[in-house]
C-alpha cells in the first residue's frame, strides 16, 4: 500500500477549523454546562412533580398534534408551490415563511385576533365546539403557526427534487393523478416531509411567546399545566435559577433525545 | 389509427401550431426535428399529459382529447428513462398492472412475458440506479409495453446512449416493434436513427410540420431549405431555371449550369445528395447529364466514409469510400471532375 504524502495543511483549512471550533463551543458549552448541573436523582424528583410532568408531557402531545396538522394541510400547499407556476407565487412563499421573521409574541396577538371568541374564525369554530384561548387546541395552533414554515419548506423541496417525469410516466401507466402522488411523488419526497415534520416538531416544542399569549395555563390531563418553555420561564422569574435549573435540563434532555432519533431516521440512507 | 386535427399548444415562446397528422395503425411514425421544435411537448399533448389550446385527437374512431393520460391507452419512454428509483426493475414493470385489476399470478405472467420479450430477465431483483443507459432503457420499455398500450410514444429514447448500445437497441427496436405490432410515435433529431426505423417521418420545426413522408422521400425530396438541411443533403444551392436542351431544364447557379429534371423556372434551391455524386480524375463517359470540373478544396474524414469538397467554384460535397480515396490519390488542389445525374438533382 502506497502511503500518501504529506502536505501542510492550507491556511484556508485551517482558518475555517478554527472558526467552526469556535462556534461549537458557542453551541455546544450552555448546553453541557446545564444538563451536567443537576444529578440525577434531583432529575428524578423533578420529573415526578405533577406540574413538570403534565408540563411536558403536553408540550410533546399539543407539537405532535400540530405537526399532523401541518401535515394534513402544509403538503398539499408544498406539492402546488413545487409544481405550479402562478402569478403572486413569490410574494406567497415569503408571506408563508413570515412567522419564522415576527416576534412570536406578535404572532400571538395576531392568532387572538383570529381565533379569539370575538373574532371571525374563533365564533366559527366556537360554533363548532372548539375553543383556543387557554386550551390545548390554542397551544396546538400557536405552536402550528410559528413552526409550518419549516415542514412547508422542507416538503417542497422535496417535490421539487422528484422528476415531474416520472410522475408523468405513471399516469400513462394508468395511475390517477392521487394514484401518482401517492405511489410515487410522496414516497420519492417522503425524507424530507419526514425531515420538515421533526423539525416542525421540535420548533413547536420550543415555542414560548405565542403560547404564552394564546394559552396560558390549559386543561390537560385533569390538570392545568402550562407548556414547558412557559414553565421554565415562570420557575426562573418566581423562585430563581436553582428551581428553573432541573426542569431546564428535563426539557433539554428530552428535546434532544427525541431530535436526534427523528434525525438520524430522516438521515437515514441519505449521501451528501 | 391516430388522428391529429389543427392541433394548437402554447409552448411560451412559441405555439406548436395547425398540427394534422395520420399515424396508421402498427406503423413506426417518426417525429424529427431539432432541438427545440416542440417535439417532446407535442407528444405529451398526446399523451394528455400537456394541456392543448385547441384541436383534436382521434385514436381509434374515439376523440380522445379530452381524456385524462390514463385513460388514452398511450405509453410514453423517455430519453432518460424515468424509471421509478424507489422501486426494483420488476415493481417498475408491474407498476402500471396494478391499475388493471390483474390477479397476482397474472401481474407475475405479464412482468415474465415482458422480461422475456426485452432479454431482461437477468436484470429483475436489481434496483434502476444499478443499471446501464441500455439496460434502462429496456426496462423503460418493457415497463410502458407492460400495460398493452395502443401507441408507443419514445420520446429520443436513444440519445442518451453510447454509439454501439445505440446501433444495437435501434436493432431491438425494429425487431420489437415487428413483433409487438404497437404503433409507435418516436420523436429524434437525428436524420440516420429516423431513416433507420421509420415507416414515415413528419419533420417538425418551430412548432410546425414543414413535411411529412416515407425516410426516402425526406432524403431525395426536401420541400424546403431546411428539411433539406437537416436530411444531410449538404449540397444546397441556389438558382435560376429556365428552358434547356433535350427536354432538360438547366439551372444557372452562379455562372455554372446544373442540368435537373423539374417543372419550376426562376428562382428555385436544389439539393443534392453527396453520395449521388462521382468524382473522377479524369470526364467520365456515362448516362448522368452533368460533368463538371473543380479543384479539391477539402478532404474531411468520417469514420469509414469520406467528405470531399470540391470547388467549381461554387462548392460541391461528395461522399467516397476510403478504398477510393486511395484509389483516386486525391490532394488538396488537385483537378478533378463531378458527375451526377439530372435525377439527382432535387429542385425546389
Amino acid at each position: 500500500m502506497t502511503k500518501a504524502l504529506w502536505r501542510r495543511p492550507e491556511g484556508m483549512s485551517v482558518v475555517f477549523i478554527l472558526l467552526s471550533g469556535l462556534i461549537l463551543v458557542f453551541i455546544f458549552a450552555p448546553l453541557l454546562k446545564t444538563v451536567t448541573s443537576s444529578g440525577p436523582g434531583t432529575l428524578w424528583g423533578t420529573l415526578l412533580e405533577q406540574d413538570v410532568y403534565t408540563s411536558i408531557l403536553l408540550t410533546i402531545y399539543a407539537a405532535f398534534i400540530a405537526t399532523l396538522v401541518g401535515l394534513f394541510l402544509g403538503v398539499p400547499l408544498a406539492y402546488i408551490l413545487a409544481r405550479r407556476s402562478f402569478w403572486g407565487k413569490g410574494f406567497l412563499e415569503g408571506l408563508i415563511d413570515i412567522p419564522i421573521v415576527i416576534p412570536h409574541s406578535a404572532a400571538g396577538i395576531a392568532l387572538l385576533f383570529v381565533f379569539g371568541q370575538q373574532f371571525l374564525f374563533g365564533r366559527i369554530f366556537h360554533g363548532l365546539g372548539v375553543d383556543f384561548v387557554n386550551t390545548v387546541a390554542g397551544v396546538v395552533i400557536a405552536m402550528m403557526f410559528v413552526s409550518l414554515p419549516f415542514l412547508i419548506d422542507s416538503a417542497k423541496d422535496g417535490f421539487r427534487g422528484v422528476d415531474v417525469r416520472l410522475e408523468k410516466v405513471a399516469r400513462t401507466l394508468g395511475a390517477s393523478a392521487w394514484q401518482s402522488f401517492l405511489r410515487v411523488s410522496l414516497p420519492l419526497a417522503w425524507r424530507n416531509i419526514f425531515s420538515g415534520s421533526v423539525m416542525m416538531w421540535a420548533r413547536g416544542m420550543s415555542e414560548f411567546g405565542a403560547v404564552l399569549i394564546l394559552a396560558y395555563h390549559v386543561p390537560f390531563m385533569g390538570h392545568y399545566p402550562v407548556a414547558d418553555s412557559i414553565l421554565v420561564a415562570d420557575r426562573f422569574a418566581s423562585f430563581g435559577l436553582d428551581s428553573a435549573r432541573p426542569v431546564t435540563v428535563l426539557v433539554i434532555l428530552i428535546s434532544l433525545i427525541t431530535f436526534i432519533t427523528l434525525r438520524t431516521i430522516a438521515c437515514r440512507g441519505v449521501r451528501t | 389509427m391516430i388522428k391529429i386535427r389543427a392541433l394548437k399548444v402554447n409552448l411560451g415562446d412559441f405555439w406548436l401550431e395547425d398540427i394534422n397528422l395520420d399515424i396508421e395503425e402498427g406503423e413506426y411514425f417518426i417525429i424529427l426535428g431539432p432541438t427545440g421544435a416542440g417535439k417532446t411537448v407535442l407528444l405529451e399533448a398526446l399523451a394528455g399529459l400537456y394541456p392543448i389550446s385547441q384541436g383534436e385527437i382521434w385514436s381509434d374512431g374515439r376523440e380522445i382529447s379530452h381524456l385524462y393520460p390514463e385513460k388514452r391507452g398511450m405509453g410514453i419512454v423517455y430519453q432518460d428513462q424515468a424509471l421509478f428509483p424507489h422501486l426494483s426493475v420488476k415493481d417498475n414493470i408491474a407498476f402500471g398492472l396494478k391499475f388493471m385489476s390483474y390477479p397476482r399470478e397474472k401481474v407475475r405472467e405479464r412482468v415474465d412475458d415482458m422480461v422475456g420479450l426485452l432479454k431482461i430477465s437477468h436484470l429483475v431483483e436489481r434496483n434502476p440506479s444499478t443499471l446501464s443507459g441500455g439496460e434502462r432503457q429496456k426496462v423503460a420499455l418493457a415497463r410502458a409495453l407492460a400495460t398493452d398500450p395502443r401507441v408507443l410514444l419514445l420520446d429520443e429514447p436513444l440519445s442518451a446512449l453510447d454509439p454501439e448500445t445505440k446501433e444495437g437497441l435501434q436493432g431491438e427496436l425494429r425487431e420489437l416493434h415487428h413483433r409487438v405490432k404497437v404503433t409507435v410515435i418516436h420523436v429524434t433529431h437525428d436524420f440516420e436513427e429516423a431513416v433507420a426505423l421509420g415507416n414515415r417521418v413528419a419533420v417538425l420545426n418551430e412548432g410546425q410540420i414543414v413535411q411529412v413522408g416515407t425516410p426516402d422521400e425526406v432524403l431525395r425530396r426536401p420541400k424546403s431549405e431546411f428539411v433539406a438541411h437537416f436530411a444531410l443533403s449538404r449540397n444546397i444551392l441556389s438558382g435560376r431555371a429556365g428552358d434547356g436542351e433535350d427536354g432538360y431544364t438547366m439551372v444557372d447557379v452562379g455562372g455554372i449550369e446544373i442540368r435537373a429534371i423539374t417543372e419550376l423556372r426562376d428562382e428555385v434551391h436544389l439539393s443534392l445528395r453527396p453520395e449521388d455524386i462521382l468524382i473522377s480524375r479524369q470526364p467520365l463517359h456515362s448516362s448522368a447529364r452533368n460533368s463538371l470540373s473543380g479543384v479539391v478544396a477539402d478532404i474531411i474524414p468520417r469514420g469509414a466514409v469520406i467528405y470531399v469538397t470540391v470547388s467549381l467554384p461554387l462548392e460541391l460535397t461528395c461522399l467516397i469510400t476510403r478504398q477510393s480515396l486511395e484509389d483516386l490519390e486525391l490532394r488538396r488542389g488537385m483537378k478533378v471532375w463531378v458527375t451526377f445525374k439530372a435525377g439527382a438533382v432535387h429542385v425546389f
